[in-house]
């Protein structure tokens, strides 16, 4: 099976703070990672691989520095590397960085399976997956937890917000990954001295590479944009309850009771 | 399209244009520049870097369209086995508050199987009028069948907002069908609002975990598309009054691809936990992952008629069901009182639950970042403060 992994780079979220005087986000001194959902695609695909053969191609959008990412999905194990990556590429929407993602598989020529992370842990919108699915006009399982490849198929539990559904695909299919759906490898050290040598299987590609107008893709090809940032609002006035147990419990009820909020009813 | 136009009798053959281009797009020919259409991105590097105005560019310029004859705040109505889903009200009381400040009609869409006798059910909940596309096909969601039924009602009718929720089938569809027709798309949206100038939706939603929150707009594409996070915006009470037409679309089915084949569904064994709708809310976190934690937070629960819900951390030790897990990966909830028993208050956490009412937070540490959103703060041990709130509620 000829498998592509779509990988992104995320700044580590829990870090990410707004400048209050600026509304930008401070991204100095937080850590990139792949994104989680990110490596356990690419540790389907190369569970995959090893079961029906093929290859694995990851691709990845992104600043040079992503290169970091494409490494290290090739130490895990990944055949071949493309980063795509051109100041045209920056500031994308989903729209715009389907376009991309989907020009670049266009690219590549056969392929039987995409994965990708059901979302970002920085974008957050889960688009992406379904987008270059429809861009590349193939079937699309999303939510999937579980999931068995054979050739021409792919059968797949997907979540949902109750229970699950069984369900099954032709090939070529995009499928979006939980991280309920395997426990990733870590990269090797071989892994990691071949993915950095120089005949490293790494690419790097940029627009005209993938046979896009700058006006397509980055922030001039996009359809959304973001007009404001902010820091969600968190304060509220808080009351601290002291005393015994019993004396906070009485309290918080009849302080809950004014409020008109009826317990136990 | 756009094109590099290369005056020849101006061209000196000085090289510049092509040590500019980033994309080997100009070659040096004959000692004149000559352009390479397929790798040319149009980024106009090479027109800046002209000294002899040998270079013209034909250069596509983004223009905002003019959408002024869109009309209609549309919402898809989500069902399941022939049952509205509770979002789907929920979107209709947001879209009839932007449809009156538009001065437009609230329109719910619905695609299904023999739901027309249902529909007036929409109506009294806010709707001005309910489309619906009936085949069989449509009973149960399938990405490729309701994407297509939905972008050809959206493209008979031409509507100025769609909203979608951000459910797993919303969020599954939506981005499908924003590609197939070319629409920005604007993704699990917490805040709907008009500009008051632009007359565009302003659609705000957090991202990075919840950490910011960002407003979007949609300027290029209509309908404006978003995907609402469920459990937020609140749905208009019910007004048997309200009438409004109910049309079947003729949409061609025949002329759609369905790749999939869902084999199986398979609903949990423990049916019926509906945090979203839940008035009261008993949520525990860590120091709830034993038998006896379990039960301190199942008493107080019962004690006042709450449901009980959790950190992911209780659920990945096992101690309670995903489906009673709130937060970024979770549920999102806005009960009327939120107690947060035994929970640090990580932003994942916060982002599901700090649209609730009230907030009671329970915590030892002092400085615990719950506190921080809490309206009532109890520094104590939950294993004692539960209990003594269970009596209290008994005894009263
Ligand atoms: C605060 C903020 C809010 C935003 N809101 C929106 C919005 O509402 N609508 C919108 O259209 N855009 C939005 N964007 C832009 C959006 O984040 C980017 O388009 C981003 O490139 C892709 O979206 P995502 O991170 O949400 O990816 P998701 O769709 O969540 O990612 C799913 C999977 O797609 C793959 N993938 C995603 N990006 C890449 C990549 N660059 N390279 C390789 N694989 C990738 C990965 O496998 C990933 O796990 C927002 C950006 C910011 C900063
Ligand atoms: C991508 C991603 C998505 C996530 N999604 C979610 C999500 O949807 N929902 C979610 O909840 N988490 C989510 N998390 C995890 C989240 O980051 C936190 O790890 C988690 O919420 C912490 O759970 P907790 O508060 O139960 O545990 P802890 O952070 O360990 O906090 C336990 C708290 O209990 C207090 N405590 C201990 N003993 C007692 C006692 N006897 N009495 C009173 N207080 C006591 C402690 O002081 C402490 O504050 C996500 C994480 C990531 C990275």
């Amino acid at each position: 099976m000829n498998i592509v992994v779509l990988v992104k780079q995320v700044p580590n979220t829990t870090d990410v703070k707004i400048d209050p005087k600026t509304g930008n986000l401070i991204r100095e001194g937080v850590a990139s990672i792949i994104n989680p959902e990110d490596r356990h695609g690419l540790e389907a695909g190369l569970q995959i691989r090893e079961k029906l053969g093929g290859t694995v191609t990851v691709i990845s959008m992104g600043p040079p520095q992503a290169m970091e990412t494409v490494c290290e999905c090739l130490a895990m194990g990944a055949d071949r590397g493309i980063l795509l990556s051109d100041r045209a590429f920056a500031g994308a929407d989903t729209w715009a960085t389907s376009t991309a993602l989907g020009m670049a598989v266009r690219k590549l020529g056969e392929f039987d399976l995409i994965l990708a992370g059901r979302q970002a842990i920085d974008g957050d919108t889960a688009q992406i997956g379904p987008q270059v699915a429809e861009f590349l006009r193939i079937a699309q399982l999303t939510y999937v937890r579980r999931l068995d490849a054979q050739e021409g198929k792919v059968i797949a539990e997907r979540a949902l917000e109750d229970g699950c559904e069984h369900i099954e695909a032709p090939t070529p299919v995009l499928v979006t990954v939980l991280g309920a759906l395997n426990k990733p490898r870590h990269p090797t050290v071989e892994g990691i001295l071949a993915a950095t040598s120089e005949r490293s299987p790494v690419e790097v590609w940029n627009a005209a590479d993938i046979g896009v107008k700058v006006q397509d893709v980055g922030l001039a090809g996009s359809l959304t944009h973001v007009v404001r940032t902010f820091t969600p609002k968190g304060a509220r006035d808080t009351r601290r309850l002291e005393g015994s147990a019993t004396v906070i419990a009485a309290e918080l009820l009849e302080a809950l009771r004014q409020k008109e909020i009826r317990l136990g009813e | 399209m756009g094109a590099i136009v290369i005056d020849l009798e101006k061209c000196n053959g000085c090289t510049m244009c092509s040590r500019a281009c980033p994309y080997q797009a100009i070659e040096m020919a004959d000692k004149k520049a000559r352009w390479i259409e397929d790798r040319c991105t149009l980024c106009g590097a090479c027109l800046e870097s002209c000294k002899f105005d040998a270079l013209f560019g034909e250069m596509p310029v983004p223009e905002v369209p003019d959408f002024s004859d869109r009309r209609g705040v549309w919402v898809f109505v989500e069902q399941h086995d022939g049952e509205f889903h509770r979002s789907a009200f929920e979107l209709l009381g947001c879209a009839r508050g932007l449809a009156d400040e538009l001065g437009q009609e609230v329109v719910a869409a619905v695609l299904g199987n023999d739901l027309k006798e249902k529909a007036s059910r929409l109506i009294h909940h806010g709707a001005d009028r309910c489309i619906l596309v009936d085949d069989p096909s449509l009973a149960y969601y399938q990405t490729c069948t309701h994407t297509h039924a939905l972008s050809e009602l959206v493209k008979q009718h031409r509507p100025n907002i769609l909203l979608i929720a951000a459910t797993h089938l919303g969020r599954d569809m939506a981005p499908r069908l924003a590609r197939r027709l070319g629409l920005g798309l604007t993704a699990d949206c917490t805040r709907l609002t008009i500009d008051p100038d632009e007359r565009i939706l302003l659609q705000t939603r957090p991202a990075f975990g919840g950490n910011i929150m960002a407003t979007i707009v949609s300027r290029f594409s209509r309908p404006q598309t978003a995907t609402v996070r469920p459990g937020i915006m609140t749905p208009l009470p019910a007004d048997s009054s309200r009438t409004g037409e109910v049309s079947v679309a003729q949409v061609d089915m025949a002329a759609c691809r369905e790749f999939t084949r869902v084999l199986e569904c398979v609903l949990p064994e423990e049916k019926g936990v509906d945090l979203a709708s839940a008035k009261i809310i008993v949520a525990g976190g860590r120091p709830v992952c034993s038998d006896r934690g379990v039960s301190v937070l199942r008493e107080f629960a019962d004690a006042v008629g709450g449901e009980m819900a959790c950190t992911r951390v209780v659920v990945e030790e096992g101690f309670l069901p995903a489906t009673r897990q709130v937060g970024q990966t979770g549920q999102s909830v806005r009960p009327a009182v939120y107690f947060a028993c035994g929970i640090s208050g990580a932003v994942q956490h916060k982002a599901g639950m700090d649209g609730s009412r009230y907030v009671v937070a329970i915590n030892k540490d002092p400085d615990a970042p719950i506190f921080e959103i809490a309206d009532f703060a109890i520094v104590g041990d939950l294993f004692e403060i539960l209990p003594a709130l269970t009596r209290a509620m008994r005894e009263r």
